[in-house]
């Protein structure tokens, strides 16, 4: 009898956290890109969707600032006839838009939504599914497969605009999670953990990995360590970001689907809710990868300043509710970071596709790598003796230099011989 | 003519780290957001905007004090000063009609009538509104300057049927319109 108890924690963690928090984040930020996109170019946007009260002989209708829109968009598209093209090859043109949405909602588990709850009993629910010790790896494994879906559904159609964008899809996925993977080294070596849960307490309890100023506790400027690794924190966070951009099709990187050249991309044959789903993944992408970006650089669930130490013991009834405020705070700066990736798409223009190419394996590849031994070389300083360091202070300048004039001379164009 | 050979301009290396254009970019998508948020938008005055960028919110602000004098609305008829119907149901505009929209039944005016020299009055005069593309090619015939676009755009209907203006909802739209050529009036 006891043994149900964790089980049904458990599955109420995966139906609340999943299908409450993330699922209507996706709505959350479709109405959030509509709206902040026509702030943006001088335009109102949705504002109309309501509770119809002139059907019922009120003067006005109740417009919540068409927060519903979503809703009425999501009813519109289960309504839209399910058309299945009779070119398409079936089973893997069905399966592809499930491929692109589940793997977004499983990368889920993982994230650390807040700090424990505690019960009356003192029993602690961490918010977090699976609390597993490789949760970026986790994370990354199950990110990837995403491209399946729509490589999949590039071929399936068996047209050739899908094909193109899907192409371009996996080419560009694959480019681009080599810096992503590379980038986030430097921040498990600073660490020294894999388990996102610790490493937010470890952000709480030390300084954000963006912004130590305070330690264990109290307020203060970092030591020269910490204030050193603050470089490659940055740039590991720059390359974090616009890698995660790559990886769910954002704007500047979205050569999948660009409607000038390709029609629709990938779900040119795609109606209704497989079109719906596609679209889904996205934005649960979106969701997902800021979530990561706010767990491993922001602070995750953490107030900061050390707030967290002093709200931690509040309860109400004997629920600790630091846990809610925690899971408030995450919501936040999820959300902050969703308005920063839809304030990017309305900004910067779309790449060519050698740009990005370039960009990925020249430029942030590169970067990531030298990236790496900087980090190494500031954590490991402590140990070494000044010779060691300075030879390796040298080497990674000559390094650097070295990569620097090969992507310069790779630049240039080879002289047109004439006959 | 001579070839001109342009050169690519040699862009410097802020300009290739391309990151300050970037933060220019954040700084103007910003603006235009923050301004339009205010309700200051460049151009909202002048566009009578709702407060929230430069749009006007149509069912509760309306831009009828704002349409062009060149406006193309409704095509209507109209009346002269002495309510005489200014069409003779010569059917011009039928025959002009571009998308066919407008079908007349001519009909003679009794001989008893005051204006029994025009001899010829519509019968029926129907303009499918569904149909109308809103040229301006009725007005443009007419010799009688009976037929003219107004600045009605709101036209609504449940039916096809509703859609169908026929003649006393046409002189309803037009009303009467003074200080046209008068030829009729010298006329014997």
């Amino acid at each position: 009898m006891p043994d149900i108890v964790p089980i049904f924690i458990i599955l109420t963690k995966i139906v609340i956290l999943t299908f409450v928090v993330v699922l209507s984040l996706v709505p959350v930020a479709v109405y959030f890109e509509r709206r902040f996109s026509a702030v943006i170019q001088d335009r109102v946007g949705p504002n109309r969707v309501g509770i119809p009260l002139t059907l019922f002989g009120a003067k006005k209708d109740f417009h919540l600032f068409g927060l519903i829109q979503p809703i009425a968009d999501g009813i519109k598209l289960f309504l839209k006839e399910d058309f299945t093209p009779s070119h398409v090859r079936e089973a893997f043109y069905w399966l592809a838009p499930a491929l692109t949405v589940v793997p977004a909602l499983i990368t889920v588990c993982v994230v650390p939504f807040g700090s424990p709850l505690t019960l009356p009993d003192g029993t602690k629910i961490p918010l977090v599914i699976a609390d597993i010790d490789i949760g970026p790896l986790f994370v990354f494994s199950v990110a990837s497969l995403s491209v399946y879906g729509i490589t999949l559904a590039g071929w399936a159609s068996n047209s050739k605009f899908p094909f193109i964008g899907g192409v371009r899809s996996t080419a560009q996925m694959i480019s681009y999670e080599i810096s992503l993977g590379l980038s986030i080294i430097p921040v498990l070596l600073y660490f020294g953990e894999l388990n996102l849960g610790k490493i937010v307490q470890h952000q709480a309890e030390n300084g954000w990995l963006l912004l130590p100023l305070w330690k264990d506790g109290s307020l203060c400027l970092p030591d020269l360590q910490t204030a050193l690794f603050w470089i490659p924190a940055v740039i590991s966070f720059f390359i974090f970001t616009i890698s995660i951009f790559a990886e769910t099709n954002r704007m500047p990187f979205d050569l999948p689907e660009c409607e000038t050249e390709l029609v629709g991309g990938y779900h040119t044959e795609y109606s209704s809710m497989k079109f719906a789903m596609f679209f889904m993944g996205e934005y649960a992408a979106m969701v997902i990868g800021s979530a990561l970006i706010v767990t491993l650089f922001l602070g995750g669930w953490s107030m900061g300043f050390t707030l967290d130490a002093k709200i931690a013991d509040w309860n109400f009834a004997g629920f600790g509710i630091a846990g809610l405020i925690h899971l408030g705070v995450f919501l936040t700066k999820l959300i902050a970071f969703i308005l920063f990736f839809i304030l990017v798409r309305w900004t910067v223009p779309r790449f060519r596709y050698d740009q990005l190419m370039k960009l990925g394996w020249v430029v942030f590849f590169e970067a990531a790598l030298i990236n790496v031994f900087l980090a190494a070389l500031i954590i490991a300083a402590p140990d070494l003796t000044k010779t060691i360091l300075a030879v390796g202070a040298v080497l990674l300048i000559a390094v650097t230099a070295a990569v620097v004039w090969v992507a310069k001379v790779s630049e240039e164009k080879p002289k047109l011989v004439r006959a | 003519m001579a070839v001109v050979k342009l050169k690519r301009p040699k862009l410097d290396l802020g300009e290739k780290i391309y990151f300050g254009a970037l933060i220019k970019g954040f700084f103007l998508t910003m603006r235009h957001a923050f301004r339009s948020l205010r309700g200051k938008s460049v151009g909202a005055k002048d566009l009578e905007s709702s407060g929230l960028g430069v749009t006007m919110q149509y069912p509760e602000q309306k831009w009828d004090e704002h349409l062009p004098e060149h406006y193309r609305g409704a095509p209507a008829l109209v009346t002269d000063e002495q309510g005489r119907e200014r069409c003779v149901s010569c059917q011009l505009c039928e025959f002009i009609c571009p998308p066919k929209a407008i079908k007349i039944t001519p009909g003679e005016i009794p001989s008893d009538d005051p204006w029994a020299k025009v001899e010829k009055r519509p019968l029926e005069f129907e303009i499918d509104m569904i149909r109308c593309i809103y040229c301006g090619m009725c007005e443009e015939v007419c010799p009688e300057q009976a037929i003219y676009l107004r600045k009605d755009y709101a036209i609504t209907g449940l039916t096809r049927k509703d859609m169908v203006h026929d003649k006393k909802k046409l002189y309803e739209i037009g009303g009467v319109r003074t200080g046209l050529v008068n030829k009729w009036n010298e006329l014997k």
